[in-house]
């Protein structure tokens, strides 16, 4: 069991090793020079160009040799310095993220787990019922498909914007007019801000587990040891109870893999409702040309995702019962 | 008391239509039998033994009856089946390599079983282990995980389970086809044992592997083409078979001492018939190298010989067709 | 399988075991035709896809009003607008049949892309096996683990211009992963058979074996796995487009969605301009979902129902 999970410590230390370097190679291989950018979006004195850009430069290490930088770039990550925005100018990207990480988090805990949870119990619930299994396919399917940004459109404009009522509000994260305090208005107003994006997230999530697992139930309920049980009169609840226990395991590392997808799935959504968390974060880096919020963005998506995929593994481990004795399952 | 089988009929649904791969069957096995069921591949012995115990969603029962120890046995009912199966009427399947659960270690899942069945497991236990030591196993298999086991310890724990609460019919679904020569024998001789110390009272050996029949079953009742063939005792089967079939099935089996280059085996040219559309009169026909022009009508499944029945126009003769035994 | 998972292999078994048709000798090909043609969800699935493929290519004939004209803004959808028109005054109907056609076409690109990608890393990764196979798949890990949207969001927000080829191989770049992991199984399983070792024994060269002996068994398998990379394409390159990451210049149906957003469609309830394009990719993508749930049944016999 130490094995398998030392193994997986090894693959995800190597996976954030290989992100953080494409995170620091890519801009200096695509557009060369965020300086000029950074520059172009000051107002400067004329003839007071060259010697901000040398500053800059300076400051910003640019003019040393690139593997110099790279070094710099990793000792700086191990000091938890990622570096400063450019759209929050001075702030440093680390506080500029711990500002909005909050309300990822909120959106992204509920709507992983209720998805995946409730996904798998209507999933196997309709891999016996024929007649939910005929409501349950056709949905799913459909929910699956959609793309995050219609969802969330559509859900907007009928919840929130009038199509229906004005059930919620349509963007932020809170009413605009509030201050952030611990009364209740402002818990309430944080509520019904989140409910939306919380539900995109989570329709689209849910359609995809539920499908899942009932086709890995099916394959469960078809398999030998379910026949052997049967012809030895087993009853269904025996049956059905085995079928999960054993359908859950290749969901638990497909909700490894699936992490990834919310995750952009989140970005979207944010965007959308003007929802300030991450995902509106990395927008808003993007739009303002922030190099550096960016990729400190990323470095900490990164991170949180391979955290997540680590826990998950140990839960796995916990679960699969032959991991233990040292097979490894998956 | 013991098994009785009754004109039954069971086919397989498929897209193109009905495949009769049970077509009109009637045996009995008695109490202490041990009754060994051959053909090849495709005869529809599997369906017969498996129809017994658990109908495959594709399966139909289109005619006749089943009786157990006199009471009837419903096939067709798998809510009703449910009483019998494991405790009447049991199966060690084809496949019991993997019909262990493999997130279960072995004593659990059979514990987990027996409670379904409103047995007590801990009671159970002592009689569990005796019979795991009985094969040759040691006892603490009961705690392993299926994947840990080899294919012969797996065959063995499976048959200990399956004739755990000692089955009135016990059906050995080609039980030693995935097995080494040796294990063979000793998978053999376990189920001499249990017949011998009543775990099971009467069983059917399912295979189409004839050499095992000889060493283990009592009589042997050979199919042809979802239709019955020839049943006698088993050594009548091997040194005197009648059915043209039968023998061609015995001498295309290698005799000990027997060198390549003084007889080349011969095999049985030629295929079975297609079961959607089975021809008209006996099913070897194409195949027999006695078949003559009474073979265009079928031949009844008669005794011709006290305990010894056949279909075949060569032997029916001169017999009223008292039906089968 | 609509999320077809690496782990998710289905182990293909034969018919009943009961002789059915002795001696009939009709191609494989022929057989999986014959129950193409009669399986429901292939039929529909296919059909809505065609029909959307059709519309694309055939829409400009029926595009009434071109898109870059202006006419009175925030019209709902009448018998002279289809659609209706936007903020701006342009005809809906004609921004969304050029946007099809271009998701369609990065759809595509992407799709095709990834599964050459994943083809290609999967079958030498299955056949070679050893340290070859680990060290692509650990590669794989890596870029499995990692939020495909965001590395694109990454990449692209650092190119200020694109286009739908660009686009189109960014997408492939970043999705290839999971095909990988599917199409190495589904070699592994493959390999340990017969026919591979004989074909090595007469010399064929790992390469021939491969194109020659192994890709076609796996034929079925690949068209799968690309209908699942088309659809995945498709959303992806929606989610991108409506972040305003897409192709610089040209309408796409996430750039629609993107516009009716950034220009208060959804306050001013201009709805027509949101909904057909974020409609049009739900069935088209769950039109290849329900195809290739078809397609499996097909492909393997012991899915078929009766």
């Amino acid at each position: 069991m130490r094995r398998y999970l030392v193994r997986k410590l090894i693959i995800y230390i190597l996976t954030f090793f290989v992100a953080a370097t494409i995170d620091w190679i890519l801009p200096r291989l695509v557009s060369g020079n965020p300086i000029s950018i950074l520059l172009s979006r000051m107002s400067l004195q004329p003839g007071t160009y060259n010697a901000t850009y040398k500053v800059y430069m300076n400051a910003f290490g640019f003019n040393r040799p690139w593997w110099k930088q790279y070094l710099t770039f990793w000792t700086s990550l191990f000091h938890g310095n990622l570096g400063v925005s450019i759209y929050q100018f001075p702030k440093p990207v680390t506080s500029v993220i711990a500002d909005y990480v909050l309300f990822t988090l909120a959106l992204l805990i509920p709507a992983i787990l209720l998805a995946y949870f409730a996904g798998n119990r209507v999933g196997a619930m309709a891999a016996r019922r024929k007649l939910l299994d005929n409501t349950v396919l056709p949905v799913g399917y459909l929910l699956t498909a959609t793309a995050y940004p219609w969802l969330a459109l559509l859900l907007a404009f009928l919840l929130a914007a009038g199509g229906i009522g004005h059930f919620f509000p349509i963007s932020g994260g809170f009413s605009y007019g509030l201050l952030p305090s611990w009364n209740w208005t402002f818990v309430w107003s944080l509520i019904t801000h989140w409910v939306l994006p919380f539900l995109t997230l989570f329709l689209v999530a849910f359609g995809g587990w539920a499908i899942g697992m009932r086709n890995l139930i099916i394959y469960e309920l078809e398999s030998d040891y379910t026949h052997y049980l049967e012809a030895l009169g087993a009853p269904t609840r025996l049956v059905r109870r085995y079928a999960y226990r054993n359908a859950v395991l290749p969901q638990l590392t497909g909700l490894a893999l699936q992490l990834g997808v919310i995750v952009g799935g989140a970005v979207v959504t944010e965007v959308t409702f003007a929802y300030p968390g991450l995902g509106w974060l990395v927008f808003q880096a993007v739009g303002n040309d922030d190099y550096f919020l960016l990729q400190g963005i990323f470095l900490f998506i990164i991170a949180g995702v391979l955290v997540a995929n680590f826990i998950i593994d140990i839960v796995y481990v916990m679960v699969d019962p032959r991991t233990r004795v040292g097979i490894s399952g998956a | 008391m013991g098994l009785t089988v009754d004109h039954l009929q069971v086919c397989y649904r498929t897209l193109r239509g009905d495949v009769k791969a049970v077509d009109d069957v009637t045996f009995g096995i008695e109490d202490g039998e041990i009754m060994g069921l051959a053909g090849e591949s495709g005869c529809g012995k599997s369906t017969l033994g498996n129809s017994l115990v658990r109908m495959d969603v594709r399966m139909r029962q289109l005619g006749g009856r089943v009786e157990l120890d006199g009471k009837e046995l419903p096939i067709s009912d798998a809510k009703a089946m449910r009483d019998f199966r494991f405790k009447e009427v049991s199966i060690v399947p084809q496949y019991a390599m993997s019909a262990l659960n493999p997130t279960r270690r072995v004593g659990r899942m059979v514990a987990e079983l027996l409670k379904s069945r409103g047995f007590d497991y801990k009671s159970a236990l002592p009689e569990l282990e005796r019979r795991v030591k009985l094969v040759g196993l040691d006892t603490d298999i009961l705690k392993r995980y299926p994947i840990e086991l080899s294919g012969g310890m797996k065959q063995r724990v499976v048959m200990v389970i399956s004739t755990l609460l000692n089955p009135s019919l016990l059906i050995a679904d080609e039980i030693t086809s995935a097995l080494d020569v040796s294990t063979q024998r000793a998978v053999g001789e376990m189920l001499l044992e249990f017949r011998d110390r009543n775990f099971v009272k009467s069983t059917m050996v399912i295979t189409h592997d004839l050499s095992i029949l000889a060493q283990v079953a009592d009589t042997i009742l050979v199919m042809y083409a979802g239709k019955l063939a020839e049943k006698a005792k088993a050594d009548v089967v091997i040194n005197n078979p009648l059915h043209p079939y039968t023998q061609l099935l015995i001498s295309s089996l290698p005799d000990v001492g027997m060198r390549h280059d003084e007889h080349t085996l011969v095999g049985i040219p030629g295929r079975p018939p297609p079961l959607l559309n089975p021809p008209a009169g006996c099913r070897f026909r194409d195949r027999c190298p006695f078949a003559f022009d009474r073979c265009g009508n079928e031949p009844p499944f008669v005794e011709v010989k006290p305990g010894h029945s056949v279909a075949c126009w060569l032997h029916a003769d001169g017999v009223s067709p008292s039906g089968g035994v | 399988m609509t999320v077809l998972r690496p782990d998710e292999v289905v182990a293909w078994e034969e018919e009943p075991p009961v002789a059915t048709d002795a001696g009939s000798a009709k191609p494989r090909r022929f057989e999986f035709l014959y129950f193409a043609v009669r399986n429901k969800k292939l039929l529909l699935g296919l059909s809505i896809v065609v029909l959307f493929v059709l519309f694309a290519v055939f829409g400009p004939l029926l595009v009434q009003h071109p898109m870059l004209n202006y006419y009175i803004p925030f019209r709902p959808p009448s018998s002279s607008f289809w659609f209706g028109t936007n903020y701006f005054g342009q005809d809906v109907f004609s921004e969304f049949v050029s946007g099809l056609r271009e998701s369609l076409l990065v759809g595509l690109l992407g799709g095709c892309g990834a599964t050459l990608i994943g083809m290609t890393l999967g079958f030498i990764s299955g056949y070679m096996g050893g340290l070859i196979d680990e060290a692509l798949n650990v590669l794989c890990n890596i870029f499995l683990t990692m939020p495909v949207l965001v590395l694109l969001i990454l990449v692209a927000g650092f190119l200020h211009h694109t286009s739908a080829l660009v686009e189109a191989i960014l997408i492939a770049c970043t999705t290839w992963t999971w095909s990988m992991r599917a199409i190495r199984a589904q070699t592994f399983s493959l390999v340990s058979r017969d026919f591979v070792g004989l074909a090595r024994l007469s010399g064929e060269k790992s390469r021939q074996i491969i194109v020659r002996e192994i890709a076609p068994n796996m034929s079925s398998y690949l068209l799968l796995v690309f209908i699942l990379s088309f659809g995945g394409a498709i959303l992806t390159a929606a989610s991108l487009d409506y972040l305003g990451l897409g192709p610089s210049n040209g309408m796409s149906l996430g750039i629609m969605m993107q516009q009716a957003s950034d220009w208060n469609s959804l306050q001013l309830h201009l709805w027509w301009w949101f909904v057909p394009p974020g409609a049009a990719i739900t069935c088209i993508v769950g039109g290849l979902y329900l195809a290739n749930v078809g397609l499996d049944e097909v492909f393997n016999p012991k899915l078929r129902e009766l």
